[in-house]
């Protein structure tokens, strides 16, 4: 087959690749062009991660062609696609945290003077004048452990810079960072535009979409759905193309009455250096808490549930005095911590999806310190239908699943337990738009059981949608409480999360 | 639902099926060598099932320090020392269940005290048992006062202590002493304990993820604290084999036992990281690394080729199970 190429930066035309058992991409066509950011959307398990590593070398298709710059090239190998000036900045970053940035940058392209030796000079001139280009201030001596996760992402962006690249693929790159750093963030991918690069810009944040993309492709199930200007995509269109059918509503409505307090938190403190921190949440009520990335949102929730060490303050549920000092105690009393890191908290990968499901409800499932498994599994086995899990069987290891059917999983391990309170950290962090729909739903059934609820996130829309009240919080203590939360605008929130009340 | 159960039934079954393979190549080898006729006699396999008990019983403590992501290096130590201990409480005329109890019990508290200092101090295991290591040789030396603790010379053979790993017939398989079927009965204890016990599945949780087995609610310092302690006791009775072997206390023997056991545990399949691992790959793995040194011997290769080539099956070992691995990985999408 002789590949046709037209003049578009990037082109891959029917791209097929398949897994034993899976169709990850059927015939998927990609256009690029200079200096515009493409946004590539679909649902977890649609194919973007597959479609980006045939990009990038990591797989290889099993037919189609790939074009840059109008020539045929074939990418084997993470080295060609570095070759054809495609970068990719992954979630999960590829720095070396005990290296300087500019020894990051270098790492393996090193500028050597007399064939041997490290140029240092060359390399820092390098560095400032790649940090100038894209317009950021950074220190290019700073330990890459000692910077923040926006800074790491600009190292990630300088060394895609340094390899000279024209193709610039960002997965989720805005996940990790406050509202601030992603408008920072933005103006760097502004810069890289209007020099030239392309870039295709992954992220489940769609109001993201709306601010920074110039065209939008849509992927679903490995096919390619859809590409259109993003100008003129409205948004339940583009949900409708992502899941494949109309969700009627962001947020589903919850109808439950508040009761009496359930949890109360009294004078809470986790050093002797922050303000104490006191609040309520009641009977079928979502709380919602949220602030800037670093405000102790986190850090509070750890601590109520026994994870971290406090130095003062009081737990009640329902009245009665709590003394939890560790996550055992604060499960046996009936607190649940779903926490924020699924893989590096919430899972154990190494164990199978029914293995983790048992392991926070072993005493249920055991007598005399065997466990029962054919209990495990029929208790496992209604969750699966319950949340429609999407899994082969009870048996698969947890670190295969998608991040949806992750959450999933995790919340069916403590749900199991009919916990009365329950902390979720960040519940929709990397979860499609209709896998959030379904968490959304399962909040509201909770609450409408009576549980007390509190939802932990940075997405504004989605605490303004989901929660009764929200608590703002800001270095570490509560600095805001916002009730009417009809006419709660997310400006409003920000204020207070910044400190410019 | 048929296919799935076909399937879940196919990975059991490999599960139980795959530590052998690597044995199956081993006796293969030598079976088309002109030693299988001796190799391949009930007597030898005698010999060969008690020559495994000390190994396989120290690689089933060793499994489960693995499989909980830490590493005990005082194994060969404490076996010595148990032996030692034994040979000492013989000759002071400690009745024979004592006397098994005091092995069994030192090799224990040498991994309580293992596991206080992992757990308490976090301390991380390698160091901790690389001190134990020289500890318990140096005590076990001290005790022994630097020679040989012989109590034959006293008891004669005729101690019961000798019968738990004599052999009484050299012409047959059978009988096979009270040893090996301690060792095999504890084979399928631990089996039960490590695959369907609330113990087993933490122990598997931490290795794989000690943060979220904390916020399961798992105490895992406590947890911790018991993995070595458990280890311990099988070194203690390891060492209690030993004296029986022996009949003797030595406190200069097993050095380098320890990483025998490692060996034996990471042929069998387990993962040096923590999370993975089996008690019946670990004996499979102590059965292959005694064949290999009883083939070796009956073909007349000398100690150094030995050592060599038992060198060359864990590199490989450890290989093919990477293999295996990355296949499966690359099953996964997204």
């Amino acid at each position: 087959m002789v590949a046709e190429c037209l003049t578009p930066l990037l082109e891959m035309r029917g791209i097929a690749k398949a897994f034993p058992g899976v169709q990850a991409l059927k015939n998927v066509d990609l256009t690029l062009n200079e200096g515009e950011v493409l946004a590539l959307l679909g649902e977890n398990g649609a194919g973007k991660s597959t479609l980006i590593k045939v990009l990038s070398g990591a797989h290889r298709p099993d037919s189609g062609t790939i074009c840059v710059k109008g020539e045929s090239v074939e990418i084997r190998r993470p080295m060609d696609a570095e070759r054809h000036g495609i970068a990719v900045i992954y979630q999960e970053f590829n720095l070396i945290p005990a290296l300087s940035v500019v020894d990051n940058v270098c790492l393996g392209n090193e500028r050597r003077s007399r064939g041997l030796f490290i140029d240092r000079a060359a390399q820092v001139a390098m560095v400032e004048a790649l940090l100038e280009r894209i317009g950021v201030e950074l220190d290019p001596h700073a330990l890459v452990s000692t910077l923040t996760v926006a800074q790491q992402q600009v190292v990630e962006i300088v060394k895609a810079l340094s390899r000279e690249a024209s193709i610039l693929v960002m997965d989720e790159p805005s996940a990790a960072l406050s509202h601030k750093e992603v408008d920072r963030m933005f103006a760097v991918v502004d810069e890289l535009t209007s020099q030239g690069m392309g870039v295709i810009y992954i992220s489940h944040r769609l109001e993201e979409i709306d601010r920074l993309a110039d065209r939008v492709s849509i992927l679903r199930d490995g096919e390619h759905v859809a590409t259109e200007a993003a100008k003129t995509l409205e948004r339940d269109r583009l949900i409708e193309l992502m899941v494949g059918r109309k969700l009627e509503n962001e947020f589903p409505a919850r109808d439950t009455a508040i009761g009496e307090v359930r949890l109360a938190v009294r004078d809470l403190k986790r050093n002797e250096a922050l303000d104490p921190v006191s609040f309520d949440v009641c009977r079928g009520e979502v709380l919602g808490l949220t602030g800037l990335v670093g405000a102790g949102r986190t850090e509070l929730a750890r601590a109520i549930f026994g994870a971290d060490p406090r130095v003062g303050g009081e737990i009640q549920l329902d009245g009665k005095s709590l003394k939890l000092r560790s996550p055992r105690e604060a499960i046996a009393a009936g607190i649940c911590l779903l926490t924020e890191d699924r893989k590096a908290q919430g899972l154990v990968l190494g164990l199978s999806v029914r293995e983790n499901f048992g392991l926070p409800n072993l005493d249920q499932f055991s007598r005399g310190g065997l466990i029962n498994r054919a209990q495990e599994s029929t208790a496992f086995d209604q969750y699966v239908d319950r949340f429609s899990i999407k899994i082969p069987h009870a048996e698969q290891g947890a670190g295969l699943l998608s991040g949806g059917n992750q959450q999933k999983v995790v919340l069916a391990k403590w749900l199991f337990r009919n916990a009365e309170v329950l902390i979720f950290d960040e519940p929709t962090r990397g979860i499609d738009v209709g896998a959030k729909y379904e968490i959304y739903q399962l909040i509201n059934q909770l609450a409408g059981e009576g549980k007390a609820v509190i939802v932990i996130s940075s997405e504004l829309p989605e605490v303004i949608g989901m929660c009764d009240r929200i608590l703002v919080m800001r270095e570490g203590a509560i600095r805001g409480e916002l009730t009417d939360i009809e006419g709660v605008s997310q400006e409003e929130i920000l204020r207070i999360a910044m400190g410019e009340d | 639902m048929n296919k799935l159960t076909q399937m879940m039934q196919w990975k059991a079954v490999r599960q139980v099926i795959e530590p052998f393979i690597g044995l199956f190549v081993v006796l293969g080898f030598f079976a088309v060598s002109d030693v299988s006729h001796i190799l391949f006699t009930g007597s030898t396999w005698n010999l060969l099932l008690v020559q495994t008990v000390v190994v396989a019983l120290g690689a089933m403590g060793m499994t489960m320090v693995i499989i909980s992501g830490g590493i005990d290096l005082s194994a060969g130590s404490v076996v010595a020392l148990s032996s030692v201990v034994g040979a000492k409480c013989i000759l002071l005329g400690v009745p024979f269940p004592l006397v098994i109890l005091c092995c069994v019990l030192v090799g224990g508290l040498t991994g309580a005290i293992n596991g206080a200092l992992i757990a308490g101090l976090r301390i991380v295991p390698f160091i901790v048992t690389l001190g134990m290591m020289g500890i318990a040789r140096g005590v076990a030396k001290w005790i022994a006062n630097n020679q040989t603790v012989n109590y034959t010379a006293k008891y004669g053979n005729e101690h019961p202590v000798r019968s738990i790993l004599e052999r009484t017939d050299f012409r047959h398989f059978f009988p096979l002493p009270p040893g090996v079927w301690l060792t095999a009965f504890l084979a399928i204890v631990m089996i039960l304990v490590m695959r369907r016990s609330v113990f087993g599945r933490h122990v598997f949780a931490l290795g794989s993820n000690e943060d979220t087995a904390r916020l399961c609610g798992i105490r895992v310092q406590w947890k911790k604290m018991a993995i070595y302690a458990i280890a311990g006791l099988f070194f203690g009775l390891a060492g209690l084999m030993q004296l029986s072997r022996l009949n003797l206390g030595d406190p200069t023997a097993s050095v380098g036992l320890e990483l025998e056991i490692i060996a034996a545990v990471v042929i069998g399949g387990a993962s040096l990281s923590g999370g993975s691992g089996s008690i019946l790959g670990s004996m499979i793995g102590a059965l292959i690394i005694v064949v290999l040194k009883l083939g070796s011997t009956l073909k007349g290769w000398e100690n150094h080729i030995q050592e060599i080539i038992i060198g060359v099956v864990i590199i490989f070992a450890v290989c093919v199970d990477r293999f295996r691995h990355s296949g499966l990985l690359k099953r996964s999408r997204d």
